[in-house]
């Protein structure tokens, strides 16, 4: 490196100069914005190096368990820096996520030792912790002498880092005092409104601030868009059909999937009049403006659809808006984004799904993985990743607050950072922690299914769900 | 030289005792077996049991718990019904397409040979291809099929995700996969049949239709019966097309023993349920196949004595 760009980069590693004006000053020195970013990352790297035995595990090697996704391929872009750091071998495995999830049950369940590391979502946890098959990762982030003082754990946003903490306690509050951190986040996704600006403008429609004005725009969306519905929401017979948009609403209302009573004991709580109400309109907007093969929704579709011009708006992950927005999509440009709380009042309160990373309990070299696993949750890494790859939405304070990200998605993705702003202070996982999440979870799925297609009443559906959703906890020992 | 030329005394062979030599030739067939019966009682074990890999503290024996269970479970009668019905449809349909087809095809003429040849292509396509091959021809936006029902005046057919219509969509994607199998099988039946009762039949002036019922479809009756106790096995057991589709839904309108039990392990991790589902498809699969077989061979057996 000449020493005017060292002197550059170096002044930036210091935090004497913005990133912004890093790049400036070297685009001014004739270095194109690709090769900045090489020196800024391979500074950040010397940087890491200077405060921490990085190289204590020099010459050992980890494997990874990966789901297809642009946080992987973020990081494969940006491993051999780790490698140059640590001097550790870093090998894995890359699964798409319709198997992703039966190959971590079945590598963890087996005991395997093959992987060190792997990805997984918050909920898997309530599974994967009270099996024995993961750590409490509190053991390595409280240790001074494992982990690198600018990891810096408070940096991580509180609802995201809560959420992946849990007492093990069926209903136990997540976060908690005698929490475990059994993951680590790594990125997330809240649930909102992405929508097909043109389409909101052809239709005359305005922004849904309620429920009831959301289910009135989809109609009107539709109404005023041929061969477009109105609104997209997953409707698969998966668990995964209830925590986007579905719980966000359900839960800004107030309304809660479970009652946890002074003893520890759970009961359904999916009747009470508040849930049925919000049944009933939720089912009408679903019949009214939903897809027409809505049953068979995954995320996929839910957000392919948007990108298609096929739907004028979802409530469903932000990072689907966002991804959607951009490719070869044919609504690429054309969509923009929006805060909900169906309650009208206050700000959103968004249930999320957070893409996160946990130790194997069967690794055999848990401190020479952490490594890997601070690298990877690092603020340089998701600065990284958010600044030059598709690592949204990252889960750290600093990275948010990074004037080069949030000018990036400014200006291509309008309303992205604004809508993120208003519902982070809120966004949190809403279920109530307990093991038989993916049963009761997915039986909720199946009776949205029978009622949207007119198999059950709302109210009768919903009092069959509580009954067998208490006949399972007795069972299970937890009613 | 002469030390060279000296009688060469051969290695002494290991000779395999003659009585063990019987059960080392069956010792592969033991291994398999083994490779079975292991994976069959670790089951049955885990049937017996209290076993969710979410609560290990949880775990314990409660023997015929998880069985008892089922009769006052409404899901489980629903699969059973699901599983049922699905194997009497599939199997009974593409019994009538792949005898329809074969009876046209019977005839060895050059385009009957090709058009059989290219009839088994659909047997080459992995089934959950091809049920995400027919999710997108059911597509109600750009989907062919959607597009035919329109025509034929169907308008908003929902295909796999709408209750009334869901089974019937994942019926004619199996049928589509595997009427080319029974098809095959019973060409080759009907072209290896003798053509002296059909002569004698004929020159009698025997109807071509009473032929057919007093002649072909008894002596087809054996191809018939393993053709259609391959595809009941495999039928009953069906997983990949109606995960792929609907993942057992609308609501539970699809869910199959197969599904049923890979969510419960899977997704569940309930252990001890999942093996008590497969045991009794197991027990279901097995009385079945008994029930063809005794049959297949009382038909042999008369066929013989006929002889």
């Amino acid at each position: 490196m000449y020493e005017k760009e060292k002197d550059l980069v170096n002044a930036y590693m210091r935090g004497q100069m913005s990133r912004r004006s890093l790049l400036r000053s070297l685009s001014a020195l004739g270095v194109t914005a690709a090769s900045a970013s090489v020196l800024v990352n391979a500074a950040a790297t010397q940087a890491l190096a200077a405060d921490f035995d990085w190289k204590k595990h020099n010459g050992k090697s980890i494997k990874l368990l990966l789901n297809k996704h642009p946080y992987t391929d973020a990081m494969i872009a940006n491993l051999d820096n780790f490698k140059q750091l640590t001097g550790m071998e870093v090998s894995y495995d890359i699964f798409p996520e319709d198997v992703y999830f039966d190959k971590v049950t079945a590598a963890l369940s087996s005991g395997s030792s093959e992987y060190d590391a792997f990805m997984t979502g918050a909920y898997m946890t309530w599974t994967y912790g009270p099996a024995g098959w993961i750590v409490d990762h509190n053991e390595w982030i409280n240790d001074t002498s494992k982990t690198n003082p600018n990891y810096n754990w408070s940096d991580m946003l509180e609802g995201v880092r809560k959420s992946c903490a849990w007492n093990g306690k069926p209903g136990g509050e997540l976060g908690s005092a005698d929490a475990k951190q059994w993951c680590i986040p790594w990125g997330y996704e809240q649930n909102n409104l992405a929508f097909n600006a043109s389409m909101l403008e052809k239709a005359q429609a305005s922004l849904p601030t309620n429920l009831d004005e959301l289910i009135e725009t989809a109609a009107k969306l539709q109404a005023g868009n041929d061969g477009v519905y109105g609104i997209g929401v997953r409707g698969s017979r998966s668990w995964a059909t209830i925590h986007p948009g579905f719980l966000s609403a359900y839960a800004n209302l107030g309304e809660h999937d479970l009652n946890v009573s002074d003893d520890g004991k759970l009961s359904a709580a999916m009747n009470t009049a508040g849930s049925k109400d919000f049944h009933a309109k939720w089912v009408k907007m679903i019949q009214e403006s939903g897809a027409a093969d809505w049953s068979t929704h995954t995320w996929y579709q839910v957000g392919t659809d948007l990108g298609a011009g096929k739907s004028a708006m979802i409530y469903d992950a932000d990072i689907l808006g966002y991804f959607m927005n951009g490719g070869d999509n044919a609504m690429a440009g054309q969509l923009a984004y929006a805060p909900f709380a169906a309650s009208g009042n206050g700000a959103p309160t968004p249930n999320i799904w957070i893409w996160s990373l946990a130790m194997s309990k069967f690794s055999k070299d848990l401190d020479a993985t952490w490594y890997f696993m601070q690298w990877a949750s690092g603020p340089e890494h998701g600065l990284f990743g958010a600044t030059k790859m598709d690592f949204v939405n990252p889960v750290r304070s600093s990275v948010w607050e990074d004037a080069g990200f949030r000018d990036r998605l400014a200006n291509s993705y309008p309303g992205y950072v604004e809508m993120h702003d208003v519902s982070a202070p809120g966004a949190s996982i809403k279920f109530t922690a307990q093991p038989l999440f993916f049963d009761l979870t997915t039986e909720w799925a199946a009776t949205l299914q029978k009622m949207v297609a007119n198999e059950v009443p709302v109210d009768e559906g919903l009092d069959q769900l509580a009954t067998s959703v208490d006949r399972q906890l007795k069972e299970a020992g937890l009613g | 030289m002469a030390n060279d030329t000296a009688v060469r005394v051969a290695p002494a062979r290991f000779r395999i005792p003659s009585k063990l030599f019987p059960y080392l030739l069956s010792l592969p067939a033991l291994l398999v077996c083994i490779g079975i019966l292991i994976p069959f009682f670790t089951a049955v074990w885990f049937s017996l049991q209290r076993y969710r890999l979410s609560q290990p503290w949880n775990r314990g024996m409660n023997w015929g718990e998880n069985y008892l269970n089922f009769l006052t479970d409404p899901s489980f009668w629903n699969t059973l019904q699901v599983s049922l019905v699905y194997a009497a449809l599939t199997v009974g349909l593409e019994l009538l397409l792949g005898l329809g087809i074969a009876l046209l095809l019977q005839k060895r003429t050059r385009f009957n040979n090709f058009i059989s040849i290219m009839l088994l292509l659909p047997l080459m396509t992995a089934p959950a291809l091809a049920a995400l091959m027919f999710k997108l021809m059911t597509n109600p936006n750009f989907g062919i099929l959607s597009y035919f029902a329109q025509v034929l005046g169907f308008e908003n057919m929902r295909w796999g995700s709408d209750p009334s219509t869901a089974l019937l969509t994942v019926v004619l994607v199996d049928i589509w996969v595997y009427t080319p199998f029974i098809m095959i099988l019973l060409l080759a039946g009907l072209r290896s049949l003798p053509t002296q009762p059909f002569e004698a039949a004929a020159l009698d002036g025997v109807p071509r239709l009473q032929q057919f019922w007093r002649i072909t479809l008894p002596m087809l009756l054996p191809y018939i019966l393993t053709a259609s106790l391959f595809r009941l096995l495999d039928s009953i057991q069906q997983f990949d097309i109606i995960y792929a589709m609907t993942q057992g839904g609308p609501g539970d309108r699809l869910m199959v023993f197969q599904v049923e039990a890979y969510l419960n392990f899977f997704q569940s991790t309930n252990v001890g349920r999942s093996a008590a589902l497969l045991l009794i498809l197991w027990a279901i699969t097995f009385f079945l196949s008994n029930l063809f077989i005794k049959n297949w061979l009382r038909l042999r057996e008369r066929a013989r004595g006929e002889a």
